[in-house]
């Protein structure tokens, strides 16, 4: 990796190296015994680590080649090895909580072990450790495809993708130490949080120059969503961490938003995080990855201009329907509920854009379990997206909000859309970045489908059942007119369903390993592909039979 | 003339940044705007105080187990919710909370109102094994927190930030923060009187975990939970509620 | 201009809805302008190209 850089960029490579290393020297040193100085040594070895890896090949012979006459690919095999390992961290943590919920002895009279700790590193080790990671892995992928031209940096890309997994480590480790926010989806503290900035800057001048350095003046539409990601995501999460930290050497930070105002804010951006990080992100990888995999252009063209635009313009008013029936004023959550409801025609008109693309291949999704977890994500898409809408209507809320029932909706998206047409892309990706002919075997990516599809399945199915079932129960009443279950009769009725949705996480988490293992033999033992084409030629040739 | 190109090349992605700006950022906008002005709405609550040093550090414990995760801190405007928890929550109960624990899922029961409706001891019990008390619960144990010191010394910094955003600590609560804390939980000695002078008569001072050797976690985290809906009684005044704020329990 | 609540609710109210549907307007006469068909026919169908370098000057 580092033999594509020239003495110059090393040099700098290093001094960003070592310029973290002395932040987290700094931090340790002002942090003293608080969780901060932990951080502190975290970063300092991560920024340590790094300078050590720049200076072992720091005197190699310089490159020879002309760089610009090939794409780079180096960061992009390495954000896929990343997003997988997060994969199976974060779904192992998630099977870990939905085990403690059914047998709360599994936490084991720790701090760390306990629920409240563990779930954000469930969450942000899935969202943005494997989410986080594929979506930079393949946006740096799909804009210098599209756009015909390498990456416009050497030393950035590096910079985004490792800063990016030092965010991911520092809010994960400091989630099991108690360090946290508590703005779901946006835990990480104050000084996380400012890296993250650095980071998400620097990503959006590297994307955007990226694209300047195109011959054609139209601009891909997968990279519109990508950059809608990258610009929204910035915005998002500097309004909702803004804070001002209790003193320099302590983690912990107020936010400036009191009450009623900080809700509005966190469910703002805690519903957009979904619309353009979970939503927007990947839209991007369907739009050039699905129609690459089936060989087939994208149905049409102009409707995924229309639906990006009601995507982009709909999602930001649709977070209030967060807030029905609370003390946020009345017409806020009107107009939250009216979006939401709104939001379901963009929504669907990209998932039956994609849909339609396959029309006329559909011996190939048969076939190809690649193609088939891409079909088979657009079908969760859609149908997570009405169920979404159904949820924001405000009589509707009353019964669904505060139960399971959103978290089986929640995973119905992360598991059924975002989890399935990351494999998909990933997939399609692996073989052609390492110019394997094929991949491993194509009998496993067909069982880690089942697998995927069934956990799915398993969860979103116990989780509708546990979730309106405690819905009915808190507003049952007896004919004398009294409330006829107490809050542990509830509880009591969810312990099966809690049993099966870990089942059905499980499920999902072998499938991940599965395609884990299924990767490194691709990368291992596969032959090398005989033709330099860097898109498959004909894919689905092997199917599973 | 490829320059010319170039230009036009790279003002099409930045009038399409723009684009993007102008389209995702007026739905925020127009929504949260005018909540900066709520406070013209919302209902008066010359009652309201603020959270003691002690219950500060002990909402801060509650943050810190995530304990939001599974307790949502707001009861809605629906019958069965006002007859099982009690009044609807106002948007005033929460005016100095940063961040708010509104929540968003009841894995146990909703919190907003639990300050004086158990008694420190069944709190002290039900955090250390929550199945001694209620044996379906599926509640993580916390008996670590009645182990750890809790930790005062910063607590003036915590006070002093929450002063700078607007929260109304007077100068002399800020000093005394450390030992206020201390005092709120060691009554009959000479730091208790002090709580009670800068907080007024109803703060609940008591040896939370029944030890006043020292102050723990769990002394903090029971403090906390027993005033929760309890800093104003403005939800019983306004909204018709047939229900009486409830009385200490000791 | 007094930014009491009620104002500015009402601005949102109004010009919030004038705003969408300006909005979607020039978004379709973007998408359906004829001018356009032809790059979005090339764009639709470049991804399929068989291609593995930047272009080059």
């Amino acid at each position: 990796m580092i033999r594509q850089l020239t003495s110059s960029e090393r040099q700098n490579a290093l001094v960003i190296a070592l310029a973290v290393a002395i932040v987290g020297i700094a931090m340790a040193a002002v942090g003293r015994s608080d969780v901060l100085g932990v951080h502190g040594v975290i970063v300092m070895l991560f920024g340590g680590i790094v300078a050590y890896l720049v200076m072992s090949t720091f005197y190699d012979p310089e490159p020879t080649e002309d760089r610009a006459a090939s794409y780079y690919d180096d960061p992009i095999k390495a954000g896929i090895i990343l997003s997988m390992a997060w994969a199976v961290f974060g779904m192992f943590m998630g099977v870990w909580v939905a085990a403690q919920l059914a047998w709360p002895d599994l936490a084991f009279d720790a701090g760390w072990s306990t629920f409240g700790r563990l779930r954000p590193t469930h969450t942000s080790g899935v969202i943005f450790g494997f989410g986080g990671n594929a979506l930079i892995a393949t946006s740096f992928h799909v804009v210098q495809r599209t756009s015909r031209a390498r990456l416009a940096g050497q030393i950035s890309p590096w910079f985004v993708l490792l800063g990016f997994n030092l965010f991911c480590l520092l809010a994960v480790s400091g989630y099991l130490m108690g360090v946290t926010q508590s703005k779901e989806y946006a835990e990480a503290e104050w000084y996380a949080d400012l890296w993250l900035v650095i980071v998400w800057v620097t990503y959006f001048i590297l994307y955007i120059a990226t694209i300047a350095r195109r011959k054609e003046p139209h601009i891909y539409v997968a990279n519109w969503y990508f950059m809608a990601f990258i610009l929204v995501v910035a915005i998002l999460h500097i309004v909702n961490n803004l804070a001002i930290p209790v003193s320099w050497g302590s983690v912990k930070s107020y936010t400036i938003w009191p009450g009623v105002q900080d809700a509005m804010v966190q469910w703002w951006y805690g519903h957009n995080a979904v619309a353009f990080f979970l939503t927007a992100g990947f839209l991007g990888m369907l739009y050039y990855y699905l129609p690459v995999r089936a060989q087939r252009p994208i149905f049409s063209y102009r409707l995924s201009i229309l639906s990006f635009w009601g995507i982009t313009f709909f999602y930001m008013w649709a977070g209030s329907h967060h807030l029905h029936y609370t003390a946020l004023p009345h017409w806020v959550q009107t107009l939250g509920m009216t979006f939401s409801v709104m939001l379901l025609v963009p929504s669907w008109a990209s998932a039956g854009n994609a849909l339609l693309t396959l029309n006329g291949a559909w011996h190939r999704v048969r076939d190809d379990a690649t193609l088939r977890f891409m079909m088979a994500a657009a079908v969760f898409y859609g149908l997570s997206t009405f169920e979404g809408s159904f949820m924001a209507i405000r009589p509707v809320n009353s019964l669904s909000h505060y139960t399971d029932w959103t978290v089986g909706h929640v995973h119905a998206g992360a598991l059924g859309w975002v989890a399935l047409i990351t494999f998909g892309s990933l997939y399609t990706l692996v073989p052609s970045l390492w110019r394997r002919e094929r991949m491993y075997s194509a009998a496993l990516v067909e069982i880690h489908f089942w697998l995927a599809i069934v956990g799915t399945l398993i969860y979103v199915f116990a989780m509708w059942n546990s979730g309106i079932i405690q819905g009915l129960m808190w507003r049952t009443y007896t004919e004398e007119g009294a409330l006829a279950y107490s809050f542990i009769d509830s509880l009591v009725a969810m312990y099966p369903y809690y049993i099966a949705r870990a089942f059905g996480g499980l499920l999902f988490l072998i499938g991940t390993v599965v395609g884990c293992y299924n990767m490194w033999m691709t990368v291992r033992s596969v032959p090398m592909a005989a033709r330099t084409a860097d898109v498959p030629v004909t894919a689905a040739v092997v199917p599973g039979e | 003339m490829p320059e010319m190109f170039h230009r036009k090349i790279e003002r099409s992605a930045v009038l399409f940044v723009l684009a993007i700006i102008a389209a995702a950022s007026v739905g925020g906008i127009i929504e949260i705007a005018p909540l900066f002005t709520i406070d013209e709405t919302v209902e008066e609550a010359p009652d309201m105080r603020m959270y003691t040093p002690l219950e500060l550090a002990g909402r801060n414990i509650y943050i810190r187990e995530g304990c939001y995760a599974c307790h949502s801190q707001m009861i809605r405007t629906l019958r069965d919710e006002v007859e099982r928890y009690g009044p609807y929550s106002l948007a005033v109960e929460s005016r100095y909370d940063r961040p708010m624990l509104w929540g968003s899922k009841r894995t146990g029961p909703d919190l907003a109102r639990v300050g004086g409706k158990y008694s420190d001891f069944w709190h002290v019990a039900h955090l250390t094994n929550p199945r001694d008390v209620v044996p379906e619960s599926n509640m993580p144990a916390y008996a670590f927190l009645a182990r750890n010191q809790l930790r005062t010394e910063d607590l003036r910094d915590h006070l002093a930030v929450q002063r700078t955003l607007g929260v109304p600590y007077t100068e002399e609560m800020v000093e005394n923060a450390a030992r206020d804390a201390y005092g709120q939980a060691t009554p009959d000695t000479d730091f208790a009187a002090g709580v009670t002078e800068r907080y007024g008569d109803a703060t609940q001072v008591s040896a939370f975990d029944g030890v006043t050797t020292h102050v723990t976690e769990m002394d903090a985290l029971v403090a906390y939970l027993q005033i929760l809906g309890r800093l104003t009684n403005a939800a019983y005044r306004d909204t018709a509620a047939t229900e009486k704020p409830p009385e200490a329990q000791d | 201009m007094d930014f009491s609540y009620n104002s500015l609710v009402a601005f949102s109210k109004s010009w919030g809805l004038f705003y969408m549907m300006g909005f979607f307007l020039c978004v379709c006469v973007y998408a359906f302008w004829p001018k356009n068909r032809k790059r979005f026919d090339r764009a639709k169908h470049s991804i399929l190209d068989q291609d593995d370098k930047p272009w080059q000057k």
